[in-house]
């Protein structure tokens, strides 16, 4: 898979955090940002697979996609109110 | 998250960095999912809420071993640390920390000298209040 031609506003490169660190770094950044601004978050986090969908799910947010890669996934997310 | 949630109580009793990390990471996920924490501080726990020393190494549960105390002291530091998830627990959610009116006695503890991370003092019967008819989950 590779990462579709979505703009991001915000890359944020959370690879080596430990859990919840990667879903904290997201929250942080989506409350700064703006509705409809899109944040991709490098997480190697086990946690970030269940965590990142349920946090986005809960806070009625969304997940534009999720791209696996060598040790670590790209969740890119956008900012929906 | 418009419907009201289910608060999350813990007392924590244990004042090693392990269990306060376990309740630290407890503590975070219910912040971000929206759901109220209400956690009291009692004996131990309390000791390590100390004004200045909470960053200090605060040993590790006894089935830790020599190894696991290790590893513990290793993986509580930076930004991985109990006390730093608590900090950001608090910012993103419903968090309040409560101090046991009886431990800080026993300790002969005043306001002074706890971490700014403490909200307030507070008697059981508040804490038990607060909790409603959920359940309180003690480390």
């Amino acid at each position: 898979m590779t990462l579709a031609q979505t703009p991001v506003t915000k890359t944020i490169d959370a690879r080596g955090m430990a859990c919840p660190g990667p879903l904290l770094s997201l929250i942080g950044a989506i409350r700064a940002g703006a509705v409809g601004d899109t944040f991709a978050v490098l997480s190697g986090d086990a946690g970030s697979k269940t965590d990142i969908p349920a946090w986005v799910a809960k806070a009625k947010h969304e997940i534009v996609e999720i791209v696996p890669a060598e040790g670590y996934s790209t969740y890119v997310v956008r900012k929906a109110r | 998250m418009n419907e009201p949630e289910a608060p999350l109580s813990l007392i924590l009793f244990s004042g090693t960095d392990d269990r306060l990390g376990a309740a630290a990471i407890l503590a975070t996920g219910a912040a971000v999912m929206g759901r109220p924490v209400n956690v009291l501080l009692q004996y131990w726990a309390l000791d390590a809420f100390r004004k200045g020393q909470v960053g200090m190494f605060h040993g590790a549960a006894p089935e830790a071993g020599s190894r696991g105390a290790e590893l513990v002291r290793t993986s509580q530091a930076g930004e991985r640390h109990w006390s730093e998830l608590l900090r950001q627990a608090k910012d993103i959610g419903d968090v309040k920390i409560h101090v046991c009116a009886f431990s800080m006695e026993l300790f002969g503890m005043t306001r002074e000298d706890l971490d700014p991370l403490v909200d307030d003092i507070e008697g059981v019967a508040a804490f038990i209040a607060d909790a409603g008819t959920g359940p309180i989950t003690f480390i």
